[in-house]
């Protein structure tokens, strides 16, 4: 970090000690497993910055923001609407979730065999590391999987400012109006802290953000077709995860400007492995940072990852909300069907996220599909069959991987994903 | 072509040598010091090209120039030249479990293996046996003479250690406490191998297959036609071997290896 902010991560509360330890193991692993990359885009060098001032200078940002009287929303999930969030002048930052950090202090309140990443939510909070928690007016929980939920009866009970969100569990008429009632009281929830009214112009100028981020985005995706891949799995796995946190225009901004430069790459034919090198798919459960295990050990093996059909990744970001409507019921009915479309594991049934991943193997020019799961993940582990073997009937091979945050099992993956890129390169 | 194929396993250090079609081999123990043990191996044998596998296949190839291939890949290579005929692959090695379904092609299709615990390996057995004070290579036939099994529950090492030492002292047969014993991984080799889909033959490698008792369990229960190949610890190495030759050469030896009697 480029400057020192021991002050106001005292003022946050932190533990000043076990958050250095932190950043000291984030910023090794940062070194060793994405700037050791070759050939990097010019482009990443923002994202760079970004992990780099992650609990810096985006903190100070929020904090000057909640100085504006601008509030700061917490979220855990892609069901959240950002756009609510930005029409009344909030901030919208995602939790990240995505190390084991405190997981002996989770383990407390927490069944052993819960998945890494609430584990992760607890471990943070406990361990007092994350500047994030700390600086939120509001935190969202969602009903989504069975461990999230109750998980957030527990974490009600350690943070004051916590909102849970209830979900359908079915893609049916009933289900939609579920969705759209709740996004309606998130609604009036967010105008009562913020003491800010949404009407016709912020809500379509929030819109109107989320929406041209998501189309960089989905210019960042379609540019990964290429062959040779003119961007690393990890580096575009990282700007999908930077998604969660940064300004929404400063992002679109810079997404767009690598993808200018991954422009003149795919023109040129030229990228960041060689044409032959083996494209895999990525599906499943998501990577939050600092997760990136399983795409570090493909990426080393010499095959390159295309896409990710993750909730950090296309699922989360896929789909646009039509702002073409005048009224606000008008406009809130057109993001509750942009959010249900949402393919999320906890509906059933959800053909839609199998129809999805067929897509993107085919868009992608993927030779093979890794399905990743967290342990204990019972949503997509429970799917992780049906996919399995609707893939390998296509005669799209695939390969199953359930693990979690730990290195334990690191050696063992990288036998099977090693034999899993042989397979798929002949 | 001179070709060699090193497999660095968690127990043991295996290389094969291919000349004209004949096979040399060599063994040594893994120790604590693999890249010396792999050293000393390679030393005595002049080779065009080698290959290495085996948990310590990337550390060698820090140190000699070769190339690298998965176990999986390696006995998959292996196994279709000891058995023409073969389409799934069992190798239960040291510390690993595979199970392996080849396409008629000798193609590598779906696979299994252990991630988080060693259960039922070599490793588990040698344990095992110590337990009940019997060397490893007899532990198979020890099991074979009982008529029934005596009930294990525990796939924990240290648990089933336990167990073992419970069930004697409660005066339980030591050869029925062994059929136990290799009972109780079976169920856990079965459901991998039928998560790749069983076929016949059956190629069964690693160390553990040269346990009788296994065999024969794996034949009962998996229902298929097993076929051993001689030194079966070696099938990895082999197929790292392999791995050098180009195509013709390697359909040339498919179901032809023969090993060079010492």
């Amino acid at each position: 970090m480029s400057e020192n902010y021991n002050q106001m991560w005292t003022e946050l509360g932190l533990d000043l000690k076990a958050h250095e330890q932190l950043l000291g193991i984030l910023g090794q692993a940062y070194q060793d497993i994405f700037l050791a990359q070759k050939n990097r885009p010019e482009g990443m060098k923002y994202f760079d910055f970004v992990m780099s001032e992650v609990h810096g200078l985006r903190i100070k940002e929020l904090l000057d923001a909640k100085k504006q009287g601008r509030i700061v929303v917490g979220t855990f999930c892609t069901f959240v609407p950002e756009e609510l969030i930005l029409a009344v002048g909030g901030v919208c930052v995602g939790l990240c979730a995505g190390a084991e950090f405190g997981f002996a202090e989770a383990e407390k309140y927490l069944p052993r065999n819960t998945c890494a990443l609430i584990k992760s939510i607890f471990g943070f909070k406990l361990g007092k590391v994350c500047p994030y928690i700390k600086s939120v007016d509001l935190l969202v929980g969602e009903n989504t999987c069975d461990g999230k939920k109750k998980a957030y009866e527990i974490l009600g009970t350690l943070h004051d400012k916590l909102y849970v969100m209830d979900m359908p569990q079915m893609k049916s008429d009933d289900g939609r109006s579920l969705l759209k009632v709740e996004y309606k009281k998130f609604q009036q929830k967010l105008e009562a802290i913020s003491k800010r009214k949404i009407n016709i112009e912020n809500l379509k100028q929030g819109i109107s953000i989320v929406n041209n981020k998501r189309k960089a985005v989905h210019r960042l995706n379609k540019l990964r077709a290429a062959n040779p891949a003119p961007i690393s799995g990890l580096d575009a796995l990282l700007i999908n995860q930077v998604y969660f946190y940064d300004d929404p225009i400063r992002y679109t901004d810079a997404v767009n400007k690598i993808c200018d430069e991954l422009e003149v790459r795919v023109a040129k034919n030229t990228g960041v492995f060689p044409v032959k090198t083996p494209r895999i798919l990525i599906s499943g459960c998501p990577m939050a940072v600092p997760n990136w295990k399983i795409p570090m050990i493909v990426e080393n093996a010499q095959a390159v990852i295309v896409g990710e059909e993750s909730c950090v990744g296309e699922r989360g970001t896929q789909n646009l909300v039509d702002d073409s409507k005048a009224s606000i019921p008008e406009l809130m009915e057109e993001i509750t069907t942009r959010y249900f479309k949402i393919d999320c594991a906890i509906f059933t049934p959800n053909p839609t996220r199998l129809d999805h991943i067929l897509h993107m193997v085919k868009d992608y020019k993927a030779d093979g599909v890794l399905h990743y799961c967290l342990q204990f993940c019972q949503p997509y582990q429970m799917e992780s069959g049906i996919v399995e073997n609707a893939l390998e009937d296509a005669n799209i091979p695939a390969l199953r991987i359930d693990t979690d945050y730990s290195q334990e099992d690191a050696g063992q993956i990288r036998t099977r994903v090693e034999a899993f890129i042989e397979r798929i390169s002949r | 072509m001179v070709s060699a194929g090193i497999d660095i396993g968690s127990r043991s250090i295996k290389l094969v040598i291919i000349s004209n079609g004949k096979v040399t081999k060599n063994i040594s123990e893994t120790t604590f010091d693999p890249l010396s043990v792999c050293k000393s191996l390679v030393k005595d044998f002049s080779y065009d090209k080698i290959t290495a596998t085996g948990y310590g296949r990337h550390l060698f190839k820090e140190h000699f120039e070769c190339e690298v291939v998965s176990e999986i890949k390696a006995f998959a290579l292996g196994a279709k030249a000891v058995n023409r005929a073969c389409r799934t692959i069992l190798d239960i090695g040291g510390q690993d479990i595979k199970a392996i379904s080849l396409d008629q092609d000798g193609n590598m299709l779906k696979f299994e293996m252990n991630d988080r615990c060693a259960a039922g390996t070599g490793r588990f057995l040698e344990i095992m046996a110590l337990a009940l004070g019997c060397g490893i290579r007899d532990f198979g036939n020890l099991a074979l003479t009982a008529d029934r099994a005596a009930k294990l529950n525990s796939m924990c090492t240290v648990f089933a250690e336990s167990e073992v030492i419970s069930l004697l002292s409660k005066g339980a047969p030591r050869n029925e406490v062994a059929l136990g014993i290799h009972r109780s991984i079976i169920g856990r080799v079965k459901s991998m191998l039928q998560r790749v889909a069983i076929r016949d033959d059956l190629v069964f490698a690693g160390g553990v297959s040269l346990n009788s008792c296994m065999v024969r369990l794996i034949e009962e229960d998996a229902c298929a036609k097993v076929f051993v190949p001689d030194d079966p610890q070696l099938i990895g190495a082999m197929g790292a071997a392999i791995n050098n030759l180009d195509k013709k050469s390697a359909d040339e030896l498919t179901g032809e290896i023969k090993y060079e009697r010492e």
